[in-house]
């Protein structure tokens, strides 16, 4: 398959960017709003073309352990969900992590909490950064603010999860993952072969031909060895953290205040600043695009000329505390998301931004 | 004549199998577990198929079956094995891909994944040991515990009104269309144990020909968890368990 | 060039399928699209909606305050979308069904009766292209062409027969705009 551009739904996208991008399997189970994934992958019948598994899982919880079972043959392998979905996921996801296996899960964000709504919300920040699941681990989160980006992250995913043996996610929401916008579709990355995966993943399950079995098991009951287990992901987080961080970064040199948000939040912000500039009002916008790897240093320099800062986001306030950790108390930082599935207007934003931060100043 | 005259290749009738090695086994004297390890090294290693072989080791007292038999194995979630199996079958549909699983992680929380690989007919052996039981967290009640067994949970006996009845989960394996074998073995006399290599073989061979799931059920001994000796553990076994577990295939296509 | 439309009316109506064949429209033609169904705040009142967003440039929000063209094909969407026509804006809105007729003066309200169409051309299914249709004669932001190639995209194979049905709808539509 060629380059294409197509027009089509967040959702579609990433179907698209799996098979083009080479993934092995995808498991998954429907749920509102991302059962596009599912749905395109079953129509493009990817096993006749590239050789691509898709199978529907009984439940989430099935899913999560089918992509740990192809991540431990080395496999690209992948699943999608939306939050209520992505809960039942987190014991797999620390499995996953704690086995230091590559995967790509995929949260298109709904409302809650419990069954919520089927409507846009960033709530799971805190599950998808913070760790979700048990024990200490991080999860690679990328934020995509466009369909481009739904389908480019599938690859930059993969590739950052098989370079650090981590998990990677995708946290969407509910608009990115509805909306339709024209999408450049990479070519055919070929699958990797056989020997290919035995090569970058000596480590994987492909039968003890010629070599001794391995074995993939996150128990470990010597708790020395525990320990040091921990140490050794830790050393992985920091290394990522070192090397990994992704920011978008618009007028920030030249602003009065800033706006931080990710996501489709990020992109209601851009028309907020387009609106300002009408009234002669300086903005500028930092998107997280890794939201771990936070980007805590580029955010404390931007805010260093700041009047003040406003962190905009589809949640009760989550994302703006590690924006405060950022700023180390020498910017004021305040909160404007709204909650349950509810998505502000431009106006709405920039409202909050007068209220909260602009004539509090004064 | 002295020992060392005597333990000469020639003279070897029994040994164990390669793939078996020498770690050595954390599992009760008595307990079943140990006869059926063997037996899936013995036999994959008579077919040759040890470089062939992707194990899913369950949460309970066989988790650590992966330090036992040296073939490349993932230690799965409590009750997931049936999932990560299902994945690894259809990402090297050439291996041979089993799940040894007890009954709390087969028949309680992972009866799901159980009931739904074999519905999609995933192309996997189960090797199910049921022993009445869980082991590992010190005896308590399993979904297969007879009524009237004590256990840590049922200190009184397994009650109907409190706890239901025992699941035979194999008779509800073999009405699905996507098994192809379902069996019951056990592992307490030499012929017995004989016949349950013969159903792993089957199974194995199952996978291997793509012909669905096999579900290969042991009944088993927790001497231990049901406070007897490993004789009467047998004796009380063939007694009560095969009563609600009769031995024999369910369902061979 | 950018257009900020929203297209608003019962589910049924065709709404989505409208928005998106105006979006493949401008896909034709190479412009930046944003598609953006009724979902989350708008889906309310049982109606649906659409926005798109069609432009020569990056396009940023896919939510609006405002929009350059209102197309509305029942009271509640008309209620609801009217105050939402930027100043100088457009607002199109079918009669059928209308008990309150728009009143704002500051921008120019184009009455279709799409409805009334669809029962003498006796095919309901292209009332959504006769209301597009209209719209593309106020505003020809795409081309027919444009139009015709995105209706090839959206629609199956198996039903491309009915391509000039739908092309005879936009005609029909375009002739309802009285000059």
């Amino acid at each position: 398959m060629k380059e294409e551009v197509r027009l089509m739904k967040g959702n579609e996208a990433l179907a698209h960017a799996m098979i083009r991008y080479g993934a092995d399997g995808y498991f998954g189970y429907p749920i509102t709003p991302q059962s596009e994934v599912l749905e395109t992958l079953e129509a493009e019948m990817p096993w006749e073309s590239t050789g691509m598994v898709v199978v529907q899982a009984e439940s989430e919880l099935a899913s999560i352990n089918m992509v740990y079972g192809g991540a431990a043959c080395g496999k690209a392998v992948v699943t999608s969900s939306s939050s209520p979905g992505i809960s039942l996921m987190q014991e797999g996801i620390s499995y996953l992590a704690a086995s230091e296996l590559p995967a790509l899960i995929v949260n298109v964000m709904r409302g809650g909490p419990g069954l919520g709504t089927i409507h846009p919300s960033q709530a799971d920040y805190f599950q998808a950064v913070k760790g979700g699941g048990h024990g200490d681990y991080r999860l690679i989160t990328l934020a995509p603010s466009s369909v481009q980006e739904m389908c480019d992250f599938v690859g930059l995913a993969w590739d950052l999860s098989f370079k650090y043996r981590t998990v990677a996610m995708i946290l969407a929401d509910g608009i990115v993952g509805q909306m339709m916008e024209k999408v450049v579709l990479p070519p055919q990355r070929p699958r990797r072969t056989d020997e290919e995966i035995r090569k970058q993943c000596p480590w994987a399950l492909t039968g003890a031909k010629g070599r001794k079995p391995n074995v993939i098991s996150s128990l470990e009951l010597d708790t020395a060895q525990m320990e040091r287990n921990n140490e050794r992901f830790q050393r992985t987080y920091r290394e990522i953290e070192k090397n990994e961080v992704r920011v978008e970064m618009l007028d920030v040199d030249d602003c009065d205040y800033l706006l931080v948000a990710f996501g489709s939040m990020a992109r209601i912000c851009q028309k907020v600043m387009e609106n300002a500039r009408e009234e002669g009002l300086k903005l500028g916008l930092i998107r997280p695009i890794t939201l771990w790897p936070f980007p805590y240093e580029q955010i404390k320099n931007a805010a260093k000329k700041a009047k003040g800062i406003l962190v905009v986001e589809l949640d009760a306030g989550q994302m703006i505390e590690d924006v405060k950790l950022a700023v180390e108390c020498k910017v004021d930082v305040e909160h404007y998301g709204r909650l349950g599935g509810i998505v502000p207007n431009p106006d709405e934003v920039l409202d909050a931004l007068k209220e909260k931060v602009i004539n509090k100043k004064k | 004549m002295e020992i060392n005259d005597i333990i000469k290749p020639e003279n070897c009738v029994y040994k164990k199998p390669t793939l078996l090695n020498d770690t050595n086994m954390h599992y009760c004297p008595g307990c079943s577990h140990g006869v059926v390890h063997k037996l899936i090294a013995e036999i994959l290693e008579e077919k040759g198929w040890g470089d062939k072989a992707i194990g899913v080791s369950p949460v309970g007292c066989a988790v650590f079956a992966y330090k036992y038999v040296d073939i490349d194995w993932v230690e799965a979630a409590h009750g997931r094995a049936p999932a990560l199996a299902t994945a690894i079958k259809r990402l090297q549909p050439d291996k041979l891909v089993f799940t040894y699983q007890g009954d709390g992680d087969l028949a309680a929380i992972g009866t799901g994944e159980t009931i739904h690989a074999a519905n999609r007919g995933e192309n996997i052996a189960i090797i199910f040991i049921n022993n009445a039981i869980y082991g590992m967290t010190g005896g308590q009640m399993a979904p297969t515990t007879l009524l009237g067994m004590k256990t840590a949970t049922t200190p009184y006996g397994r009650r109907v009104d409190l706890n239901g009845y025992p699941l035979a989960i194999s008779e509800l394996v073999a009405h699905l269309d996507g098994s192809c074998y379902v069996t019951r073995q056990s592992v307490h006399t030499p012929a017995a144990v004989r016949k349950a290599k013969a159903a792993i073989i089957h199974a194995f061979e199952n996978s291997m020909a793509g012909k669905g799931t096999s579900l290969v059920e042991i009944v088993s001994t927790c001497n231990a968890g049901w406070k007897m000796t490993p004789a009467q553990a047998n004796d009380w076994m063939v007694e009560h368990m095969f009563k609600k577990y009769p031995i024999g295939d369910l369902k061979n296509e | 060039m950018k257009e900020e439309i929203i297209i608003a009316g019962f589910g049924g109506q065709g709404v989505l399928s409208m928005g998106k064949i105006l979006a493949y429209s401008g896909l034709m033609e190479d412009k930046e699209i944003t598609w953006m169904p009724s979902y989350g705040p708008e889906q309310r009142g049982g109606t649906a909606n659409v926005t798109v967003i069609i432009s020569d440039d990056k396009i940023s929000s896919p939510i609006l305050n405002a929009y350059d063209t209102v197309i509305v094909l029942n009271q509640q969407s008309l209620d609801r979308f009217e105050s939402k026509v930027k100043p100088g804006g457009i607002l199109i809105y079918d009669s059928y069904g209308i008990h309150h007729a728009p009143t704002r003066t500051d921008i120019k309200v184009y009455r279709v009766d799409g409805m009334e169409a669809t029962f003498t051309m006796k095919n309901a299914k292209t009332y959504n292209m006769i209301m597009l249709g209209a719209y593309l004669k106020v505003k020809p932001i795409v081309s027919i062409d444009s139009v015709m190639n995105g209706l090839k995209h959206t629609l199956p194979e198996r039903l491309h027969h009915l391509l000039p049905m739908n092309e005879d709808a936009i005609r029909k539509g375009m002739a309802l705009i009285k000059d």
